[in-house]
């Protein structure tokens, strides 16, 4: 089972980097990452499905703590929490089949967005799994384009984010004693 | 109260503000800004001939004084000759800070004249880099470089700075605060756990201090000191973390691990509580990880909470600042002593004597020849005249392993070693480092025949500023740590082991205006060393030794540490005999 991970990292030049080159520097592939702003624009949200052995999880965790970019990183897996997976796909299939299609797309939950002569552009979102089953399907009627988002995931637990404080410098002591 | 100032010249007042006395650099193109800025700045900097040695002098200054070290390139190939020593400086977690120019912003990424991505090259080298884009954000940077490479789990820090960044010209305000939210640096102990570890303690039948750089970090050596007499337990300290507690302390075995002594190694094959402070468990230390103190639980106390549990489970995990934690562990110890020290007191008594046991029964080989100098013998001669008290640089090889095992250092910042990167070309820079930061100090670099090629354009840096640097040569005529692995696990099929065309050391020093001489006969070792010593300028001593000489003892590669080769043609003895 892969490992999800979420993060909440500064929005900052380099920081998606440092946090992939921890993972690619032990030979880690990351099978999918997203990354977007958060309601605090100088905050992104991240979460990464990696392939790491179980007993090096918490390693991998502490590591990405210990980012001075990073705010805070939480295994998925460990907890509880939910994932989901966007999928956007072109379907090219002749006129006989466009019923089925639009039929199964509903049975997916899947929304149309674009229709044409050639076909159709569907939307769906849900679990990988069920996503993996819902392209089989539609490959079965016609030539496919696939795009997936990559998993997004939210822990269902509280977790305290604890942050640092501002640091006086050398300057601002001396400042602070020439006060007092 | 500001004013219009360039920003090479607000590069120089934050480092003023940082306490920055000397910084060894090497200039270029786009560093010119500075370097003219610098002509008429009180900090002092240092023209090495290599930028590699400009980090590793960095290190030294910095592992001399606890002090963050300061070091300067040019862009491209400047700032890419750094990367070994930022790379050591990380496995090692010594402060530096680099200082390299960029390419005028504009020309980012048009693979404009000696460009290099120095941002994304020195990422995984540094705790933490920079590049800073706006002037406005250069006060605040470089701060936070600082604080981020002195604090928590020191380590190296880069700030890349484009050409026109150091031209463009800014009202500069001192900066009085830092924010960083996403750096934790854990300090206090969690005191319960202080506590149990202190109940631990006393309840061990055979405790062993296991302590290692964090304590030298930490400047925790004098309550490591009470610590280890309060408990009255025995103690290694591990190649990082020698001087933590004095060579001459009756409680120190000694080295631990891959050339650790037999005391030292049996020490912790059998001890049942393992008090280990600032190590990381390191493979050269533990060997075969599963055969590791088999029969010890674990109390680890570190600053970074990603090396506990990291390669050996630790029993009771104490994540804080050996500054703050040891004298609470103290405290506590000393609590309790009056109603838990007797329970084990005899056991106590009886580990301490067995570990002594093993002390005497295989020292390290300190013997000598009559018609050859042994790298022991030389070794012994520095030790004689450094007393515990000199500060001695190392290289990377055999001699490292035989200068940490016959030089006693009876201070914290005396033995000054690439230990994780295990850099060659490492000794001499440092040494310069080291002798800048400590002017007061006796400083040897001891280097072997092969590291000591990769630092001679270094001679000019020290004859230039006239360091009174020892340089000692231990000259086996060999890459010898490569000649003794092919010699005992590659059928001693030698390759690319030997160096011939050795220059002479005399005319090289001479040609540098050093005084040098060879010597090769153990009765010309004693003066010779004094000479070397008495010269009140630098001196290069080249020692031939004996060239087919081993470090013992030895665990082989993926070995258990109490597997060791004792010597030469005798076999291993096994565990319990
Ligand atoms: C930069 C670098 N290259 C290669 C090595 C591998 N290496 C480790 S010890 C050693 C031999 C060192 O020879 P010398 O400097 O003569 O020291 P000796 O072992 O003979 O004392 C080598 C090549 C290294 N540690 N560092
Ligand atoms: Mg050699």
């Amino acid at each position: 089972m892969l490992q999800v991970i979420s993060l909440l990292l500064e929005n900052k030049p380099g920081a998606l980097m440092r946090v992939t080159g921890l993972l690619s520097a032990r030979g880690y592939n990351i099978e999918s990452l997203t990354v977007a702003r958060t309601t605090d624009p100088e905050l992104s949200r991240m979460t990464i499905a990696v392939d790491v052995e179980p007993h090096l999880r918490k390693q991998v965790i502490k590591q990405m703590n210990k980012l001075i970019n990073v705010l805070q990183a939480n295994d998925l897996t460990e907890g509880p929490s939910v994932s989901r997976e966007l999928v956007l796909m072109r379907v090219r299939a002749p006129m006989e089949a466009r019923a089925n299609i639009l039929k199964e797309a509903e049975i997916f939950g899947a929304r149309v967005i674009d229709s044409s002569v050639e076909g159709f552009a569907l939307e769906a979102t849900g679990d990988s799994e069920k996503l993996d089953e819902f392209i089989d399907v539609m490959r079965s009627y016609g030539d496919i384009d696939v795009t997936r988002s990559g998993i997004v995931g939210v822990s269902l637990e509280p977790r305290k984010l604890r942050l640092s404080s501002p640091v006086t410098t050398r300057v601002g002591q001396a400042a602070a004693e020439a006060r007092n | 109260m500001s004013n219009l100032m360039s920003g090479a010249k607000i590069l120089l007042e934050c480092l003023m503000r940082e306490d920055v006395d000397v910084i060894f650099g090497y200039p270029g193109g786009v560093t010119l800004p500075l370097y003219d800025a610098m002509y008429d700045n009180p900090i002092r900097h240092v023209l090495v001939r290599h930028e590699e040695n400009a980090a590793f002098a960095a290190q030294g200054y910095a592992r001399a004084t606890g002090r963050v070290g300061v070091c300067c390139a040019t862009s491209g190939p400047g700032a890419t000759n750094l990367t070994t020593g930022l790379v050591d400086a990380m496995m090692d977690s010594i402060p530096i800070v680099a200082i390299t120019g960029q390419v005028t912003t504009k020309l980012i990424g048009s693979d404009a004249f000696q460009e290099a991505d120095t941002f994304g090259i020195t990422r995984p080298c540094t705790k933490h880099n920079f590049m800073v884009k706006n002037l406005n954000d250069l006060p605040q940077v470089v701060h936070e470089a600082f604080y981020i490479a002195g604090s928590g789990r020191p380590g190296p820090v880069v700030v890349d700075i484009p050409k026109d960044v150091f031209q463009g010209q800014s009202h500069y305000t001192p900066v009085t605060s830092i924010h960083l939210p996403g750096y934790k640096v854990h300090t206090d102990g969690h005191a319960g756990q202080i506590r149990r570890a202190a109940h631990m303690m006393w309840e061990a039948k055979r405790p062993l201090v296991y302590a290692g750089g964090g304590i030298i970090h930490a400047e925790g050596s004098s309550d490591l000191r009470e610590l280890v007499e309060t408990l009255d337990a025995p103690a290694v300290c591990t190649v990082m973390g020698l001087g933590a507690l004095p060579a001459d302390h009756p409680n120190y075995i000694s080295m631990p691990g891959m050339h650790g002594s037999y005391a030292a190694n049996m020490a912790l094959t059998e001890s049942d509580l393992l008090i280990a402070l600032g190590v990381r468990f390191d493979d050269r230390v533990t060997g075969r990880l599963a055969a590791f103190a088999p029969h010890a639980k674990v109390i680890h106390v570190d600053i970074d909470p990603a090396e506990i549990g990291k390669n050996r489970a630790a029993d009771l995990p104490v994540v804080g600042d050996l500054r703050r934690v040891l004298p609470k562990l103290v405290k506590v110890l000393a609590e309790l002593k009056p109603t838990e020290a007797a329970a084990n007191h005899e056991s106590r008594q009886n580990w301490k004597s067995r570990v002594n046991g093993w002390k005497q029964e295989h020292p390290y080989d300190r013997n000598t020849a009559g018609d050859v100098i042994r790298p022991q013998h030389l070794m012994a001669e520095i030790d004689r005249l450094s007393g515990g008290k000199a500060i001695v640089c190392s290289d990377v090889g055999q001699h490292q392993m035989w200068a940490a095992q016959l030089i006693r250092y009876n201070d914290p910042r005396l033995w000054i070693n690439s230990g994780g990167l295990g850099s060659m070309g490492f000794g001499m820079p440092s040494a310069i480092g080291a002798q800048f930061a400590r002017p007061d100090k006796l400083v040897f670099a001891i280097m072997g025949d092969g590291g000591f090629q990769m630092s001679i354009p270094e001679l000019a840096t020290i004859a230039s500023y006239g360091l009174p640097v020892k340089m000692i040569v231990m000259n086996n005529g060999y890459l010898g740590m490569v000649r003794q692995w092919q010699e005992l696990f590659y059928n001693n099929r030698l390759n690319a082991v030997t160096l011939d065309c050795f220059p002479q050391a005399e005319m090289l020093a001479g040609a540098y205006g050093i005084k040098g001489k060879t010597i090769d006969k153990p009765h010309q070792l004693a003066t010779a060393i004094e000479e070397a010593v008495h010269e009140p300028g630098p001196f290069l001593l080249n020692v031939m030794v004996s060239p087919h000489e081993n470090v013992y003892p030895m665990v082989p590669a993926g070995g258990a540490i109490n597997e060791m080769v004792l010597g030469q043609p005798k076999p291993a003895p096994v565990a319990g005999d």
